[in-house]
């Protein structure tokens, strides 16, 4: 297991390295580029040279790679965004938390909806509640998230104003979660398309387990069919959840890019689009840089956790 | 596997993203844990078509998918032929009709906010989020599975170092992929379609390689290689016709994931610009106008968009049963 982790770690080091050189190198492919973005339209080449002079964007790219990353390594220093005027470190600090509250409660609301309906699509299975749930899941599956939520916003908020139009514009963690009418609807809309995705699977997961011999022998020596439903088929169905849990950290830490503009709530997933679009190319990699670690990392967790969860796994080799 | 990115896309992740409920249970199929041959009676196969053609017969909710499937091919590029309407000239649109009418007399489901007719607009509109969808998934698909095939069959090294770059390229949220790519590429038609395949065909690619690794040992790959066969026509001949099953099911999946990709990159302003649209781009104008009671410049696009990426997943479901071998016979 040590030495697993050990490869996994470098590996995992290799692959938040590459990502970083790739998305530098699109990043420096952006028509204008930076200093253009930065300085505006009517900025003199000379004002141009001076700037990237000053930022060492007339360096080789590679020579500005490695200068990037020892700044990352040793200064924990990701730049400066022309946007925002800010640090990247600053603007993603204060991204950050509020994208983990908004998209953290849906995955968790998600996970809470989704595990027993699996169930119960399996207890009734090939029954109208089957069907009606399996239709649903499919629907709100193809909806695209931006559609849902403007739907919640017309029905739920213009016509009845029983919830606010927009996500909590507050600055803290506190402040956002102090306005729950606020929180609802992007909270449902994020939730609902997680739920109809991880209860396919989780009816899926526990349909395959129903299979097995051991439910078979469960069966055979007695055990009730709520024993062999929930001790038996369910410890195993939730195998394939574990990972799905791991897998949601990226998204969790990078954000909603759709919703969290539908709502307009200021988290990461906006912070990703705006800086795109405003070729903000530090605050750029710098978003990328905390996507691709979250997602490395999430990888991580979802292999120890499977290990844990599963005593058939062992990463003896790999 | 960004099985949880961007699931907000509905992929994954898309979209979340990402992958789809079709292809986080295929790629459930990979995991080695009921490998032994089971007894009992043995189903006749036959050509890939022959059973793709049997899926239709005995699985009903893959006819109402097909069926929706041909009838949004015949709205999309009869429709046109039946009903004209001026979709591209916005001078003209202001001039002959009013912005923002509801439905009914000569506009059937009303005019848009630049007073193109909505009914119209869904055929020109669809026609290319078909395309975009249909060849993003086919170009993804066939990339993937041949990158897969030629890394699962070379092993050692090659294998792990061009796995390596799937892994990395999977570690990027796709939606923050497409974004950067949206915007340094201004989109038309053709490069959509590359972008959205460059994001959707990492998870193939990981299917086939995995279905390689064990075609390649088989006795008919051995007596090829014993026969002298290349390589080339080993992967081209012999390992890709005997994924054909996975490389269908998923590809099926992609479609309905590119679909709502391109609907979000729609949302985002980055759709198919115009004075051409998109499903998505038509939909998240007519959000704008949502709030003033105009329904019927949402609620069309939306159905049509919900209803195709439906009725992939029906046929994927479907295919998925019968094509892949563990699944059958349960």
């Amino acid at each position: 297991m040590i030495g697993f982790l050990v490869r996994r770690v470098f590996q995992a080091i290799v692959v938040v390295v590459a990502v970083m050189l790739l998305v530098f190198l699109l990043a420096h492919i952006i028509p204008g580029g930076a200093a253009r973005a930065a300085l505006g339209p009517r900025a003199t080449r000379l004002q141009i040279a001076q700037f990237n002079r000053l930022n060492n964007y007339d360096r080789p790219l590679i020579i500005q790679f490695l200068l990037y990353l020892k700044n990352l390594v040793w200064h924990h220093y990701l730049g400066y965004s022309y946007h925002f005027n800010q640090g990247v470190t600053t603007v993603i600090a204060s991204r950050l938390p509020k994208t983990l509250v908004l998209v953290g409660i849906s995955t968790v609301l998600a996970l809470i909806v989704a595990v027993p309906l699996g169930i119960l699509q399996v207890v009734r299975r090939n029954k109208p509640v089957d069907y009606a749930l399996t239709g649903a899941s499919f629907i709100f599956y193809a909806m695209p998230s931006f559609l849902l939520g403007t739907l919640l916003i017309l029905y739920l908020a213009v016509d009845v104003h029983v919830f606010s139009v927009e996500a909590p514009q507050g600055q803290t963690v506190a402040s956002i979660l102090a306005d729950p009418r606020a929180l609802v609807l992007p909270e449902v809309t994020l939730a609902a398309i997680t739920i109809a995705s991880f209860s396919r699977y989780m009816r899926s997961s526990m349909m395959e387990a129903m299979t097995e011999d051991y439910i078979r022998t469960a069966r055979a020596k007695g055990a009730s069919n709520r024993r062999v439903l929930f001790v038996h088929a369910l410890r195993n169905a939730v195998i394939p959840i574990v990972t799905l849990l791991g897998l949601s950290i990226p998204s969790i830490v990078s954000g909603a890019v759709i919703t969290e503009t539908v709502f307009n709530y200021p988290g990461m997933g906006l912070l990703t689009y705006q800086a795109a679009t405003t070729t903000d190319i530090p605050l750029l990699l710098g978003t990328a840089f905390v996507a691709t670690l979250a997602t490395v990392v999430g990888s991580l967790i979802a292999d120890i956790l499977y290990a844990v969860v599963d005593p058939r796994i062992r990463y003896a080799r790999r | 596997m960004p099985v949880g990115d961007e699931r907000d896309l509905g992929l994954g992740a898309l979209t979340s993203g990402g992958a789809s409920l079709g292809q986080m249970e295929a790629l459930d199929v990979l995991t080695p844990v009921a490998a032994t041959p089971e007894g009992g009676e043995v189903t006749a196969t036959g050509s890939p078509l022959r059973q793709i053609g049997r899926v239709f017969v005995e699985n009903k909710l893959a006819v109402v998918g097909l069926g929706v499937i041909v009838f949004m091919v015949l709205f999309c590029w009869i429709g046109p032929l039946l009903y004209h309407t001026n979709q591209t000239n916005a001078q003209e649109a202001l001039v002959n009709s009013t912005p923002n009418l509801s439905p009914g007399g000569n506009h059937l489901l009303g005019t848009d906010e630049a007073g193109f007719d909505i009914l119209g607009r869904l055929m020109f509109a669809g026609k290319n989020s078909l395309i975009v969808g249909l060849a993003a998934a086919a170009l993804g698909t066939g990339w993937g599975a041949l990158y897969g095939a030629v890394s699962g069959f070379f092993g050692s090294w090659g294998d792990a170092f061009m796995m390596r770059i799937v892994d990395t390229l999977l570690s990027i949220p796709p939606l923050f992929l497409l974004i950067c790519l949206a915007v340094i590429f201004r989109p038309s038609v053709l490069l959509l379609i590359i972008v959205i395949a460059f994001v959707s065909w990492l998870i193939p690619a990981r299917l086939i390689r995995g279905e390689t690794l064990t075609l390649r040992v088989r006795e008919y790959v051995q007596a090829v290689r014993v026969m002298g066969g290349s390589r080339k026509r080993i992967i081209l001949r012999h390992i890709v016709p005997n994924a054909i099953g996975t490389i269908i099911v998923n590809a099926t999946f992609q479609v309905a994931d590119a679909i709502l990709l391109l609907a979000a990159l729609g949302f985002l302003g980055l759709g198919v610009p115009p004075p051409q649209t998109d499903w998505g781009s038509m939909l998240s104008e007519g959000v704008t106008y949502a709030v003033s009671g105009y329904w019927w410049e949402i609620y069309p696009a939306g159905v049509c968009i919900v209803l195709v990426v439906v009725a992939f997943n029906f046929i994927g479901d479907a295919l998925r049963d019968s094509l892949e071998v563990r699944l059958q016979r349960r």
